[in-house]
């Protein structure tokens, strides 16, 4: 398995390796206590990034198995005939092959410590957790479903923005989103909450994330609007050691805490009020 | 007027020196006055080959020509009486009451500047967190006196730089887009140049959204689209194809309520009667909204946005 801020379960099967080089402390980890440790690595604490498939597994109870996903056929298609490099569709496809999952947010409802909630997962490695029509889509209908049910909601954001291939379309997820989470807050008498992991950016940042009852992030995570480099192209510099990460971010009061990953089911169960 | 021409303009600038010239000579001869019908006709042509069919990338340019008028030229032209709100300071987004033909309204503008000082001072167009949180000030003065909101957006996007993100860039442009679309009172965006990205986005959650006809409303700039899927900026122009950014493209797509026609050649070749077809559309827009029950309002705005499908 590959060690890179990166594991996906899809991706990496083979059981014949054991060890694994920490590319934060470059120390060797044995993977099963990597595994175990939710993947963090035991020794520098570093949170690596996961799919959403490895999401659920973490934080529902029973390993995640009995977490129902919803809204499973609402996906993006090509609407605006996005031809170039290749066709959109041919991408979407490939990423579905690569991840297993139909769209970049897995949305869907399932218990952790006993208490129900609804879900918004995003996995970065599919099209980079962008947001298109599917992705806005899913997260109108579970923000409408929790309402329907009273049940909070816990957004596990992780995107490199609005999706370039379905040009305004995507950027009109913005205000649909903020509006499925805001008559949420007027229906129901139950938190959102947000999560945002590494990395979290644009329009994703910049629309429903942010309008949570209260936001919290992973170590470590990259979060912010513009992306690094465009920011240091802009300002024609390098930007500080640690500038966008969680740590900076509650420094600055732009995120209300920092969650680990061993800490998230006893976090989401304080929020079931 | 300042000779600045687009390179796909410059043939037909040249022609225009040349009539120019022969215009402001007295006594023509009667080779010369036929030279000059000849002249007169060819450029008659080839303006209108020039601007009758012109591709997404060179709308991308006119939106950006240094001849088109910027925001501050239709507020001087049509709004009266501006009353700014200056809490927080923005030098790019700029706030306040006015009047319009009568009516007093909320109106908020992206100024980017013409000379090269006025850029700098107003940060090329590209507001920060200050900036719309202004806007939301603006909008709570407007619904606490009735006031229709106008916004006239030309943006290449929300400024990324390290105090904006600082600042929280990311959740003010969040907390606009909702305050927009809860305002209890008619809202118009009409995206006069550039409309870039969540930077645009944040002033154009309105009840009606008009894109001028050579404006361009994306979710990157098809410079930052081409570097990002071809490893740079030389294919901007396949990117401004493919991201379906122009006016006509939007309305086809349903995402905007109208396009507002400029005149021949572009508002930068014209400014005064561009700023009449934006009145024609506000006031008659205005008229329009004016009408509606609030609740009404709230409901289609919010339906328009949450009912699209694709």
């Amino acid at each position: 398995m590959n060690v890179n801020g990166n594991v996906n379960s899809a991706a990496n099967n083979k059981e014949e390796i054991l060890w694994l080089k920490c590319s934060s402390c470059k120390e060797l980890i044995y993977k099963r206590i990597f595994i175990e440790n939710l993947y963090v690595c035991p020794l520098c604490g570093f949170h690596y990034r996961i799919g959403a498939q490895e999401r659920i597994k973490i934080t529902f109870d029973n390993e995640g198995r009995k977490f129902k996903p919803l809204y499973e056929d609402v996906v993006s298609r090509d609407v605006l005939g996005f031809s170039e490099p290749e066709p959109y569709s041919k991408v979407l496809e490939e990423n579905r092959l690569k991840t297993g999952l139909s769209e970049a947010v897995v949305v869907g409802a399932g218990r952790v410590k006993g208490k129900e909630i609804a879900a918004i997962i995003f996995d970065f490695n599919f099209m980079g957790g962008s947001m298109g029509f599917g992705v806005g889509e899913r997260i109108v209908r579970i923000f409408e479903y929790a309402a329907e049910k009273n049940i909070p909601v816990f957004a596990f954001t992780a995107s490199g923005g609005a999706r370039m291939q379905e040009g305004l379309v995507s950027l009109y997820q913005m205000p649909r989103t903020i509006l499925a989470a805001a008559y949420f807050r007027k229906k129901s008498n139950k938190p959102f909450i947000s999560i945002f992991l590494n990395p979290t950016t644009g329009g994703v940042l910049a629309s429903f994330a942010y309008r949570a009852d209260y936001v919290a992030a992973e170590p470590n995570a990259l979060i912010g609007f513009a992306g690094p480099r465009v920011i240091e192209k802009t300002i024609g510099r390098k930007l500080p050691e640690g500038f966008q990460r969680s740590e900076f971010l509650l420094k600055k009061g732009l995120i209300d805490r920092i969650v680990r990953r061993d800490e998230i089911r006893d976090f989401i169960v304080r929020w079931c009020v | 007027m300042k000779k600045s021409a687009l390179d796909f303009e410059k043939e037909l600038v040249v022609l225009e020196e040349k009539i120019a010239e022969l215009e402001n000579r007295n006594n023509l001869s009667p080779d010369e006055q036929k030279t000059l019908a000849e002249l007169k006709e060819a450029h008659r042509k080839l303006f209108q080959q020039t601007y009758s069919n012109l591709t997404p990338w060179q709308k991308v340019q006119l939106a950006r020509h240094p001849n088109r008028p910027t925001a501050s030229f239709y507020v001087k032209k049509l709004f009266t009486e501006l009353e700014e709100i200056n809490r927080p300071l923005d030098p790019a987004l700029i706030c306040g009451l006015a009047n319009f033909k009568g009516q007093k309204i909320a109106l908020a503008f992206v100024e980017k500047g013409s000379t090269v000082r006025e850029k700098q001072e107003h940060r090329f167009g590209m507001p920060g967190p200050e900036g719309y949180a202004k806007f939301c000030q603006l909008i709570e003065v407007a619904e606490s006196l009735r006031l229709p909101v106008i916004t006239l957006i030309d943006t290449p996007g929300a400024y990324p730089g390290i105090e904006a993100e600082e600042k929280g860039q990311a959740a003010a442009i969040a907390a606009s887009i909702e305050t927009m679309l809860f305002a209890r009172v008619p809202t118009i965006a009409v995206i006069i140049g550039e409309g870039g990205s969540g930077g645009a986005m944040a002033l154009a959650a309105a009840d009606r959204i008009y894109v001028m006809e050579n404006a361009y409303y994306s979710v990157i700039s098809p410079e930052g689209c081409s570097s990002i899927l071809f490893r740079d900026e030389k294919q901007a122009p396949l990117a401004a194809t493919l991201l379906k950014l122009t006016a006509e493209n939007l309305a086809s797509l349903g995402l905007i309520h109208g396009i507002i026609p400029e005149p021949p050649g572009s508002a930068a070749r014209d400014p005064d009667s561009a700023a009449e077809m934006l009145a024609g559309t506000l006031q008659k827009t205005l008229e329009e909204l004016l009408a509606m029950e609030v609740d009404a309002l709230l409901s289609a705005r919010h339906s328009f946005f949450l009912e699209m499908r694709f």
